[in-house]
């Protein structure tokens, strides 16, 4: 069966891949588009690694096909920082040392940023509660907490 | 897997033609947190994938006769960010939040946690006691049918293999009316429901119960209404003694698992807990709704 012609939008790019059905939007992005800036963890929907946004919305790309993006608006960690300077949340993480391995990091940055775009002000509950999608094995969580709360601050000018 | 079909109609005519024409071997599409596992694990293998999300009656929440007509491919973080839904149905709302991580409800629907059909659904027992009704539609037309008729055992339902949930009622409130949905669950997020109960109920003026619903999730083979905690409610003013016979009724319901997450033991007392102390919530919220 011939493959799927999607058109999207990644990162404010407009691109065009060709897909199976079956392939799943993580795989498009890192084996199509070469942004593997995206990881796979469980490929279940459980761990939240490969957490983008589709149209704005917070998801798993292993748990969307590559052609249920056809016109949609995506954004990856790819697209986090301008140029060479880094969001404040990537700062943030640096500064905090909220990252061992890595894995999780992109993933959680996505997550993170999509709170404090709802939410500039959030307590430290409503961080957990909201990233309770991104499993980490490293940090034990508390550093990450303290960069999102400190990011969060800056952003807001505080 | 590489002869997989996938169909994004526009109209749920065009999608009823395209199951119907598939003998069977099609799937419907909704946010996929299911359906994609399942065929990743090769546990089924589809020739078809009908993507329902483009039908605009299937992603819209609209107003119908005072209540809500919650389309089935409305995803959970857009029925939780319906304020005026939300308002009207805190517990199935609470239900809704329950769903998986952020991520995870961002994409799977209502109708989907109905149709994968796992006793454990968190929505299912709230929307039974919320006595919301699905419109069904196949070839033959569109018939309608209680919550609690569609699953009928794990991974079971009473759909035929070419028909499709396309909405949801939720009825109009009366006054003094409240809901409230609670699950047992080892940890507080990403977890599956080792016990979930859903009560709805509407006071009268005087504060005494006069229509009550109770239903269970992860105690049976499917959610089940549970008609004698809910008849222990009305006639009283949810006071320690009904509420006790409430809690007795909801174990005396249970025909649970008996697994390492929660012995059968286990799951019939806590069904008793958390469906007497959903009745609390949803009294002190009905209390509170003019």
């Amino acid at each position: 069966m011939a493959k799927h012609h999607v058109t999207a939008t990644v990162n404010g790019d407009c691109v065009e891949f060709l897909c199976e059905t079956q392939q799943t939007l993580l795989e498009v992005l890192r084996d199509e588009l070469r942004l593997t800036g995206t990881k796979e963890g469980c490929g279940t929907g459980d761990c939240g690694a490969c957490t983008i946004t589709l149209d704005g919305r917070l998801v798993c790309s292993c748990l969307v096909l590559g052609v249920e993006a056809q016109g949609k608006s995506i954004q990856t960690i790819e697209g986090m920082a301008s140029g060479t300077d880094l969001h404040p949340l990537q700062r943030k993480f640096l500064e905090h040392a909220a990252l061992q391995c890595g894995v999780c990091t992109p993933g959680i940055l996505i997550a993170a940023r999509s709170l404090l775009e709802r939410n500039p002000d959030p307590t430290e509950e409503e961080v957990r509660y909201w990233l309770a999608g991104n499993l980490c094995r490293c940090t034990g969580y508390h550093k990450v907490v303290e960069a999102v709360l400190d990011a969060a601050r800056e952003l807001r000018g505080g | 897997m590489s002869d997989l079909r996938y169909e994004a109609p526009a109209t749920l005519a065009a999608a009823v033609a395209l199951l119907a024409g598939a003998n069977g071997k099609a799937r419907v599409l909704a946010g996929g947190t299911d359906l994609l596992i399942q065929m990743r694990s090769g546990r089924i293998e589809p020739g078809l994938l009908v993507d329902i999300k483009g039908i605009p009656e299937m992603t819209s929440i609209a107003a119908e006769n005072g209540g809500y007509r919650v389309g089935a491919a409305v995803s959970c973080m857009q029925l939780i960010e319906h304020a005026a839904f939300s308002g009207t149905w805190p517990g199935v709302t609470d239900a809704v939040k329950l769903i998986g991580s952020i991520q995870v409800k961002g994409r799977a629907t209502v109708g989907g946690n109905l149709c994968n059909a796992s006793p454990a659904a968190d929505s299912v027992p709230a929307m039974m006691a919320a006595g919301a009704v699905v419109r069904i539609v196949g070839p033959g037309g569109t018939r309608e049918a209680p919550v609690e008729n569609i699953a009928t055992g794990p991974g079971k339902t009473s759909l035929a293999g070419n028909e499709i949930v396309t909405s949801f009622l939720l009825p109009r409130r009366a006054p003094h009316s409240g809901d409230a949905y609670l699950r047992f669950t080892p940890r507080t997020e990403m977890d599956i429901a080792v016990v979930g109960a859903g009560v709805n109920l509407t006071l009268d003026d005087k504060g005494y119960c006069t229509h009550a619903r109770v239903a269970l999730g992860a105690v049976a083979e499917r959610a089940v209404l549970v008609p004698d905690a809910a008849a222990a409610l009305v006639g009283t003013r949810g006071d320690a003694a009904a509420l006790e016979r409430l809690a007795a009724a909801a174990s005396a319901a249970c025909r649970p698992i008996d697994d390492k997450r929660g012995t059968r033991a286990f799951r019939i007392e806590v069904a008793g807990v958390m469906a007497r102390r959903a009745a609390e919530i949803a009294l002190a919220r009905a209390g509170r709704s003019g």
